[in-house]
């Protein structure tokens, strides 16, 4: 545990001007990560993030806040482990408190062939550098004492792989950590403005249509959550996303503190504690693509069965809220990250149910593929032309989805 | 919830059917042929609005089925919708 001292936000608003070197679309943790990267690292600030809504309260609002780098290709295990970095130091760099806490996360498996698969991930990802073992059920129930390896006698633990440095933070506080850090160094952040169109010079986009007037730009970028879609293609950019609804649920206060966290490869389903004490239960996203944003009690239900297999316990607790995300989940379950193609417009998305814990290294990357116009050596192989060259990036096991 | 019409069976909640993805519909606006199958295979329409797919009764009688469904609402506003040309 850290020892920070809650400080008050300073957020300064502004009316928009009619021009900016680059024009942020999202107020996401990627869209603010960008402008506070670009800002500290760059020093370009005259740089508008233009949000349709409030600050984080898209899907950066909506996710299940954890950070792991245990993925099972070598360009993912190298990005994600550098955010894990970034996100380690953001306390000290912003002075903002993020309750940032080291947790552990157990990756628990059921079949032999889901233990080759963790022995494998601890392979690569110790080649890596990342620290994920294997651990046998003894190892499991000392690091997770609640755990019933029976799996409620249907889904017997045979082991998991264990990666240490897996944590959590505050969602919302990592959102208002860069928009302060942003805001300070001149950033405007346009709250309540929608973009509705791309200016457009010949093949080139030049600037942003919205509901407080046009805004003229370097660079656009693409930060969106949900709506990519809809945003690329007032830009002529077709993109392998299709976008599903992602949902969770806490509980009320489970007293006894629960250390890990506990995360399924066959059941597919996750827990940890939130600071208040809740239990946080998340799934991976609905079978069908959808807009909406509506719960479902069959999600609860199912959801609910499965970690009452694994943690006993839970089945005492009462849920209190639940809540969905709109997911956009690329063909090879990694993000997409660059130049799409069309001059002055960039791109970032694909980031699916994997976003919030590359909020620092998608954000510090792009905002140095903008200020450089190159593309930086770690995000190369995640570039949208990767699927014409067929260079997908496929890492679906990794992703906690199937 | 939602319900979808399978052909055979009637009227069945959607948790017995798996979900069969979208038509895959590359626009008009795309006219080399290569273009076209890339764009087949790897893109999606992704519409937020009325939404052509495929559902498979998959707990059932595994019988495919098309539908529209408005994905800004998540309701199905046509059932047993015909591919075949008229």
């Amino acid at each position: 545990m850290n020892e920070f001292v809650e400080t008050l936000l300073s957020l300064t608003w502004h009316e928009p001007r009619s021009s900016y070197d680059v024009v942020i679309i999202g107020g996401g943790g990627h869209g603010l990560a960008t402008a506070y990267y670009l800002a500290t690292r760059h020093g370009i600030t005259n740089v508008a993030v233009v949000e349709a809504d409030y600050i984080g309260s898209g899907n950066s609002g909506r996710n299940t806040t954890i950070i792991r780098s245990n993925y099972g290709i070598p360009e993912s295990i190298r990005f994600y482990r550098h955010s894990q970095v970034l996100y380690d130091r953001l306390e000290d760099e912003t002075g903002c408190w993020i309750m940032h806490a080291t947790k552990g996360l157990i990756w628990l498996a059921h079949t032999e062939s889901a233990m080759r698969a963790e022995r494998a991930r601890c392979q690569l990802n110790n080649a890596m550098g990342v620290e994920t073992v294997l651990v046998d059920p003894v190892e499991i129930k000392r690091l997770c004492p609640q755990i019933d390896l029976s799996g409620g006698g249907r889904y017997p633990v045979l082991g998991a792989s264990y990666h240490v440095p897996a944590s959590t933070a505050r969602h919302d506080r990592v959102v208002w950590a860069y928009a302060q850090g942003a805001m300070e160094r001149g950033v405007h952040v346009l709250q309540q403005t929608t973009v509705t169109g791309l200016l457009r010079d010949g093949d080139r986009v030049v600037g942003v249509r919205t509901n407080r007037g046009d805004i003229a730009a370097g660079t656009v970028m693409s930060a969106v959550g949900g709506d990519v879609t809809t945003i690329a293609s007032y830009a002529g950019v077709r993109l392998p996303v299709r976008t599903h609804p992602l949902q969770a649920f806490v509980t009320n206060g489970y007293s006894q503190g629960f250390g890990p966290i506990v995360s399924d490869t066959e059941l597919l389903c996750y827990i940890s504690q939130t600071a208040r004490g809740q239990m946080l239960i998340g799934h991976e996203y609905d079978r069908e693509q959808s807009y909406s944003r509506q719960s479902s009690f069959q999600f609860l239900q199912a959801n609910a069965v499965k970690m009452s297999y694994l943690l006993p316990f839970v089945r005492n607790l009462r849920i209190l809220r639940q809540w969905t995300g709109r997911c956009d989940v690329s063909a090879d379950f990694s993000p997409i990250m660059g130049f799409t193609g069309v001059d002055g417009f960039v791109i970032t998305t694909g980031w699916g149910t994997w976003g919030f814990k590359a909020i620092p290294a998608g954000g510090e990357q792009m905002a140095e593929l903008i200020a450089t116009g190159r593309t930086p050596e770690m995000i190369a192989p995640f570039a949208l032309d990767r699927f014409a060259a067929d260079h997908s990036m496929a890492d679906q096991g990794s992703t906690g989805t199937r | 919830m939602l319900i979808v019409f399978c052909p055979n069976c009637g009227p069945r909640p959607v948790e017995e059917f798996r979900f069969g993805g979208e038509l895959p519909s590359p626009p008009e606006s795309i006219t080399d042929p290569a273009e076209r199958d890339f764009d087949q295979v790897w893109m999606f329409n992704n519409v937020a609005g009325i939404h052509t797919e495929r559902w498979y009764h998959d707990a059932g009688c595994h019988r495919w089925t098309t539908v529209r469904r408005d994905t800004r609402v998540d309701r199905i506003v046509e059932q047993h919708v015909s591919l075949r040309p008229d």
